[in-house]
């Protein structure tokens, strides 16, 4: 069965990608990734603000209590000079250990210098930078518009810094996401990724505080992804990549139907070991055989907006129906 | 140091102190380094490892393998041992350290061994200790047998470091090479480094080649260290002597040869000044250098005088000694910068006075009349002034034989006068003083700016720092020299053409203008609007302005700092200003050079500052605004008294100067003969040192008391009182009522000390009272402090007044309980956010007025007893904590000997009871347990009773009983100490302490590693962990302590941290007290070592014992005694990741940063490591064994 796809600059032998997880710190694990047959793997998210934090904090760990004592001039030993970030020192570590397409994960909220990282990550060997548009906007000043506008000159200066693919990946939140999904498509974009998923902040009634949760997905949170895909996929030139949600071939089937190119795995992976994504290439391959499709290509997009048999049944019309059968 | 224009060698220049200086050498000429931390020589061996872990190679291209030892004493053997085995060695240390070496030292000589020891001279503790510099314990090395040689500035630290090491191959004489701690090791100034070339150069290998030949190895066998007889001892110690005559010419050789390849020129003594001088000072180390430029200048006026400056004083070359001295001398003072109380003459006059006898030049016949001096002890200031001075004395009829320079005394009448007027520095020179905090940045940016001017001018720079006795708030001041010509003063800036005052608090605290030359700029930092701030300046510090016509500047630094994301760290912006100010250099080179070293200094830390620190640059100079100043004083305001009206005599009389830096003017009258000195004066110093404090809401109080007992300086805290004790309170005073069965009905106040608190946090993050409305208020809150200064100030007067509460009343003395109790130990000057502190605290509320502590050298020594003022106070009956300090390695004997003291004072207590009241039935006072508050107190009123009993008396053994009845009241015995004392250096008396049973109490303070001298790896510092001589982080996990003292069965072991149970700390301090034999308490202590915002200590605590790196157990030998199991675990089973704990501290991300698949070893096994230590403590929680002793009750019972 033929299962290859195109996404970022590169013919895929199928659409199962490692998602941007804290997998890749572990080059045995990478390893089991690609001999499990991974078609490329996303890093782990560099965060903007984790490195910044990471940065002031450790410098006011170093340098606060420094030349303030005769005995002491400093309280930790001063590592050698960093010839380079630990985060490209982990992406050529893991690109010189595999074979398949590797794309570096920048996950930030302003541009400038924040984007140099990309041009490092690229130099270090990456094949293409997912850039995960990470905003929680709180501040009621702050209009959508003006998000958007930020987030859009941020991918374009991307492209200008970089010759490589760039895939952005977005959270579902925006008021016309088909309208954003184009301008971003105009600004150079050439994939996006749906969709971010954010840590949960969650109550603690009895301590009377937050606390922040990020639980590994299940198939229901792939209804919102199959959504967006049916409704972006013909409206647009690039190509779409699911993530969250995805966690046996039906999910993957009924993704490409609704026109995904690639899939991204990470919970199921976490859940059941790198070697889940050699069978689920394997069983998608089944079920293709067996629903007399000759190629991947062949169903991708068959259930989208606009061939779907009921179109309306992804609008609004099918929380009006649910509504309904319920009562 | 003379300069001869032979070379013809382009000149490179780098700006590094002394102790860079010559472990520049020593890395580059050894093999193995073995090492151990002391100030203020700790830098050289941290240099070494920091090269030697970056791979960098000595002159052979090899790696020195540099390892850490448990003390100067294991450092000193193993270096033996090693140059014994053929090696090249060496090693660095400081006073006590040297002495530790002493042994070795005897021995390498004796050995003929090649061999050089580099010193940084330190002040030996006598009557206190000191960390700064003389030469007492080098003089102390004089019997050795070690050639010894005398660096007196950063240059001659490297070059004459190289002599050491030449001459040492050559004459088989070891070599100690020491200059003066800090004015030396930690002054920077310009140096032309010696290259590899240079060192190849000049290092013969024919004599490395006769080192090898000598090695002791199987495969030339021969025997060494044998023990000798009277038939052969003598003899042979007499062979040596050919190689100690032959040394001075080979080390003058050795300098010659430096001359010729440098230019740089040197001799055994080198003499400086008139050809035909009547008047010569005889000087070594750093003070020489102040002598020459002082010589200098008075020639120049006419006058004919000379510095003769030793450098080789072992062996030393009578012939070199009189040929240097001008035959024109009439007057000589040789001056010592040590002290050998009772010798007819300090050790160097003695030298000279034998030298010259032996030459034929002897005082009173051909040679000229000899005068001794004594000076610089402990790094007083030793200045043109005093050598001027000097000098005049020498003029004078009938100068005194003995004298003392730099002090006033008025008991002896040694010293002579100094005119402190006198000042030589040239007008091309640029003098600036800075007044910064620690935290603040200050001193970085100062090292620097003198590095900028040094290696990228070609004028000359020198940088030296002060700090102050206090670890938390601490005041530096940089004192900086800018000229066209080389700068030999060694001594503090006196008149600066540019003053900083970086925090604005200070003006209130010191007169920082007091340094200011006549017309020097004056840059304040002012967090005020411009218009503002001349109104806001006290009267004094108007005046100053006004009478030394000072220009003063202003610049909102900490608004600009904080506006450009930096924080607290003002470096950058008051830097810029500083060169927009001097013109030192064209401001847009020094903003390009400024913005240069800030790449270089944060590039290790990430872009990010260095892009913030850019933009301060940029907006600083725009900040910076010249006041218009009224032509007369008009502030209403006077600087506040040092101290308050209400402190008693001494503390009005010494410690007020003391804190107002006026100590160097106090006579010799005004200090105690012995070292004693009063305790609790610490409340008397008010540093106000917090931005925020913590303000208390009574309303959403739980009354936990945890704020309290948190609190590293016993600042905030709590009270229960009768209502009626609250006439008289000020209006804004808080009080409830107490709920707790115990003191129902009585009232309740937490109370923070608004002016002693350091702003921590620690008691807000701790709080766990939230308002239920608005979570984000909890019962104690951080304010701003200067708004609410005065009226906490009142309140806690008031607090402070109300009556004490009636310890025999509290029935649960767990933590809340504890915390009732008044501390006996506030204050002190430990870091904000302390994790030690809180422990020692809890045991003098707990034990405070029968306890004694014998405390290892360390933080807890520092904090605890740094003047100019101590934390450890007394109750309202006088009675407090008696406290001292011995040294670093003998803390459990020293302890252990208060023990044996009090017994035997008590033993004889009793035996007179005994003798004098036989019939009164006194069973009970002999008799009594005495095993908690209760009992303890029962036996003080008996003890009261008994003293009464003894007035009606007339018998010689009533009085001695009335003098010693006290002792009846059982005494705690505390050694207290870090656990580079317990682990390492201190370990074979702490075990043997151990190993004996008798009752006394250990604490250690565990931070994990050397905290005071820096953070160097202690057995205790866990795996994984970066700490310094261990930058790739601890390969091996901590030594378990706790369980080696549990092998003796007899010892109580608990082991706590107040963070993860604060009852389960205060129930171990209580046992541990309780039992009647040794008990060894592990006490996790949070640190600024550890690398991370210690305001989260608390919940620190609590993630570490989760994790299970940190188990809470307690192990009592009276439950073995019971048959039962005797260790109790006081924790769950690891329940949260190691690794989310060793992401938190910076000691351990910064392996992640450096080596992520080594960290995550590290931490699979230290995972390991926790649940295997877990298994076992399980297991020795659930055995049964036999009782072995059935009913005992410890030794002393």
């Amino acid at each position: 069965m033929n299962l290859s796809c195109t996404y970022l600059g590169h013919t895929l032998p199928h659409p199962f990608i490692v998602g941007a997880s804290p997998m890749v710190d572990d080059l045995a694990v990478v390893r089991r990734l690609e001999d499990s047959g991974a078609a490329a793997i996303v890093m782990r998210s560099l965060f903007e603000e984790q490195v910044l934090n990471d940065e002031l904090a450790s410098a006011l760990a170093i340098d606060g209590p420094a030349l303030s004592f005769a005995e002491a001039e400093s309280y930790l030993p001063e590592p050698a000079v960093r010839e380079a970030d630990d985060y490209l020192q982990l992406l050529a570590t893991v690109r010189d250990a595999v074979d398949v397409p590797l794309f570096g994960s920048l996950n930030g909220i302003h541009g400038g210098r924040w984007l140099k990282y990309a041009e490092q990550m690229v130099a270090a060997g990456a094949n293409g930078i997912e850039l995960n548009l990470y905003q929680l906007p709180t501040d009621s000043r702050q209009s959508g518009a003006d998000i958007e506008e930020v987030q859009l000159e941020m991918v374009a200066e991307l492209k200008r810094r970089i010759a490589k693919p760039v895939a952005v990946k977005l959270s579902p939140a925006y008021t016309a996401l088909p309208h954003f999904a184009r301008r971003l498509q105009e600004s150079g974009a050439d994939a996006l990724v749906l969709f971010n998923r954010f840590y949960q902040a969650d109550i603690d009634p009895e301590a009377l505080d937050v606390v922040r949760r990020l639980e590994l997905s299940d198939s229901s949170e792939l209804l919102l992804r199959l959504r967006w895909l049916a409704v972006l996929s013909p409206q647009l030139q690039l190509p779409l990549a699911v993530t969250g949600g995805v966690h046996t071939p039906i999910d993957a089937v009924k993704s490409v139907m609704a026109g995904a190119s690639a899939i991204q795995l990470v919970s199921t992976l976490l859940r059941h070991g790198p070697e889940r994504i050699g069978r689920l290439r394997d069983e998608l391959a089944r079920w293709l055989t067996e629903h007399g499709y000759s190629s991947l290509q062949e169903m991708r997009g068959c259930m989208d907006l606009s061939r779907c048999p009921d179109p309306t049944a992804f609008e609004r019309a099918n929380y009006m129906e649910l509504l309904r059968s319920w009562q | 140091m003379s300069v001869e224009n032979a070379s013809t060698r382009p000149t490179l220049r780098s700006m590094v102190d002394g102790n860079e200086a010559a472990a520049s050498i020593a890395h580059r000429l050894s093999e193995v380094i073995a090492i151990y931390p002391i100030t203020p020589a700790s830098p050289m061996g941290e240099l070494c490892d920091v090269w030697s872990a970056e791979g960098r190679t000595n002159i052979w291209s090899t790696v020195p393998d540099v390892v850490e030892m448990q003390s100067e004493g294991g450092a000193a053997g193993a270096v033996h041992g090693a140059i014994q085995a053929g090696a090249l060695a060496t090693t660095f240390t400081a006073s006590q350290g040297l002495l530790l070496m002493l042994p070795n030292m005897y021995k390498i000589a004796g050995e003929l061994t090649p061999f050089v020891l580099h010193v940084t001279a330190r002040t030996i503790a006598t009557h206190a200790l000191s960390i700064f510099g003389d030469h007492s314990d080098v003089m102390a090395a004089r019997g050795t047998g070690f050639a010894m040689l005398a660096s007196a500035s950063v240059q001659e630290a490297q070059d004459l470091a190289l002599v050491s090491h030449m001459a040492t191959l050559e004459s088989r004489v070891p070599f100690l090479h020491f200059f003066d701690g800090f004015r030396t090791s930690h002054e920077i100034n310009v140096l032309e480094p010696l290259s590899n070339e240079d060192l190849l150069a000049l290092i013969d290998r024919r004599w490395i080649e006769h080192h090898r030949r000598r090695a002791l190895t199987p495969d030339r066998p021969q025997i060494r260290g044998t023990a000798q007889n009277p038939d052969t001892f003598f003899q042979a110690r007499e062979a040596s002597n050919p190689y100690y005559a032959a040394c001075p010419e080979i080390v003058q050789g050795a300098m010659d040869r430096l001359a010729a390849h440098t230019g740089r020129r040197y001799n055994l003594f080198d003499y400086h000044g008139h050809p035909e001088a009547d008047r010569v000072v005889v000087i070594m180390g750093s003070a020489g250098e102040t002598c020459c430029e002082t010589v200098d200048h008075l020639n120049a006026a006419g006058e004919r005088v000379g510095v003769l400056q030793v450098r080789l004083l072992r062996p030393l070359s009578t012939e070199a000694l009189s040929e240097a001295l001008p035959r024109s001398a009439r007057n000589v003072a040789v001056l010592d910068r040590t002290k050998e109380p009772g010798a007819p003459a300090d050790p160097l006059f003695q030298d000279v006075l034998t030298a010259l006898h032996a030459v034929g030049r002897a005082p009173g016949g051909a040679g000229p009349n000899l005068f001794n001096g004594r000076y610089g002890l402990a790094s007083k200031e030793f200045d043109p002034a005093c050598v001027k001075s000097i000098f005049d004395t020498l003029a004078s009829p009938s100068p005194p034989p003995r004298f003392t320079v730099g002090i006033v005394d008025d008991v002896t009448h040694l010293s002579i006068a100094v005119d402190d007027s006198f000042d030589i520095e040239p007008a091309e020179r640029v003098k600036a003083v800075f007044y910064g905090l620690g935290s603040d940045g200050t001193v970085s940016a100062n090292k620097n700016s003198i590095k900028i001017i040094g290696e990228h001018t070609d004028r000359y720079a020198q940088g030296y720092f002060v700090y102050d006795s206090k670890k938390a708030g601490a005041m530096t001041v940089s004192h900086l020299r800018f000229g066209d010509q080389p700068i030999r003063s060694a001594y503090l800036v006196r008149s600066a053409d540019f003053v900083a005052c970086h925090q604005w608090d200070f003006l209130d605290r010191f007169d920082i203008t007091e340094r200011a030359a006549q017309g020097a700029t004056l840059l304040l930092n002012a967090p005020f609007p411009n218009q503002e701030v001349w109104d806001r300046l006290p009267l004094e510090l108007q005046q100053s302005i006004l009478d030394k016509k000072l220009r003063l500047f202003t610049v909102d630094a900490g608004q600009l700092a904080q506006d450009c994301g930096l924080g607290g760290r003002l470096n950058t912006v008051m830097q810029t200003c500083f060169f927009a100010l001097t013109k030192i250099l064209p401001f847009e080179r020094a903003v390009e050079l400024v913005k240069g070293a800030i790449e270089k200094s944060y590039a290790r830390r990430g872009p990010e500052l260095v892009t913030r620190n850019h933009q301060a640059v940029d907006r600083a100079r725009d900040s910076l605004v010249e006041l218009q100043i009224p032509d007369r004083a008009t502030a209403h305001r006077r600087r506040p008294p040092i101290v308050s009206e209400a402190a008693p005599d001494f503390v009005q009389r010494v410690t007020a100067l003391l804190l107002a830096g006026k100590g160097d003017l106090m006579p010799v009258s005004a200090f105690p003969v012995d070292g004693s000195w009063p305790v609790g004066t610490a409340r008397w110093e008010k540093r106000n040192i917090a931005l925020e404090i913590p303000l208390w809401d009574e309303g959403l109080c739980v009354q936990c008391n945890q704020c309290a007992l948190v609190c590293p300086h016993a600042a905030i805290r709590t009270k229960v009182y009768d209502a009626d004790a609250l006439a008289g309170a000020p209006e804004s005073f808080q009080s409830t009522g107490y709920r707790a069965a115990d003191l129902r009905g009585m009232s309740y106040t937490v109370q923070v000390a608004p002016e002693d608190c350091t702003g921590c946090s620690l008691c807000v993050e701790i709080c766990p009272a939230k308002d239920r409305a608005n979570p984000r208020f909890k019962a104690i809150r951080m304010e701003p402090q200067a708004p609410v200064r005065e009226r906490e100030r009142g309140k806690y007067e008031f607090f402070l007044g109300l009556p004490e509460v009636d310890r025999s009343r509290i029935a649960r003395l767990d933590a809340k309980g504890s915390q009732l109790l008044q501390p006996l130990f506030e204050y002190s000057g430990a870091c904000a956010g302390c994790g030690e502190t809180p422990y020692l605290k809890l045991l003098t509320q707990l034990f405070g007025d029968r306890l004694l502590i014998a405390n290892a050298t360390g933080c807890s020594s520092i904090y605890g007893g740094n003047l100019p003022t101590t934390p450890y106070t007394v109750n309202g009956d006088g009675r407090g904590p008696a406290w001292s300090n011995s040294l670093f390695e003998d803390n459990a004997e020293f302890g252990l000997g208060f023990r044996l003291a009090v017994d035997s004072l008590r033993r004889e207590a009793e035996a007179l009871v005994t003798r004098l009241l036989p019939d009164q039935g006194h069973g009970e006072i002999l008799g009594a347990a005495q095993i908690d508050e209760p009992s303890v107190e029962a036996q003080r009123r008996r003890v009261v009773e008994l003293i009464g009993a003894l007035r009606d008396l007339d018998h010689p053994d009533a009085r001695r009983l009335e003098a010693i009845a006290d002792y009846l009241v059982r005494k705690s015995v505390w050694l207290v100490g870090g656990d580079g004392w317990a682990y390492d250096i201190g370990y074979g008396g702490l075990d043997h302490v151990l190993a004996l049973r008798r009752d006394v109490n250990i604490l250690v303070l565990d931070t994990q590693v050397y905290s005071n001298t820096g953070g160097q790896q202690s057995k205790a510092t866990p795996l994984g962990a970066a700490a310094k001589f261990a930058i790739h982080g601890k390969e091996t996990p901590q030594k378990d302590l706790g369980m080696e003292a549990m092998s003796y069965g007899h010892v109580y072991v608990a082991q706590i941290a107040w963070g993860a149970d604060m009852n389960q700390t205060v129930r171990a301090l209580r046992e541990a007290e309780a039992y009647r034999g040794p008990s060894l308490v592990i006490a996790y202590s949070t640190c600024v070592a550890h690398g991370y915002d210690l305001r989260f200590g608390g919940e620190h605590q609590k993630m570490l014992v989760d994790s299970g790196l940190w188990p809470l157990y307690r192990f009592d030998p009276e439950r073995l005694g019971r048959g039962e199991p005797p260790l109790t675990l006081d924790c769950k089973p690891p329940r949260t990741r190691v690794e989310t704990l060793l992401k938190q501290e910076a000691r351990f991300r910064m392996i992640e940063r450096l080596d992520p698949e080594r960290f995550r070893t590290f931490t699979r096994r230290s995972q390991q490591m926790a649940s295997r230590r877990r298994a076992i403590y399980e297991q020795l929680a659930g055995i049964s064994v036999p009782a072995t002793e059935p009913g005992h009750k410890g030794a002393d019972a």
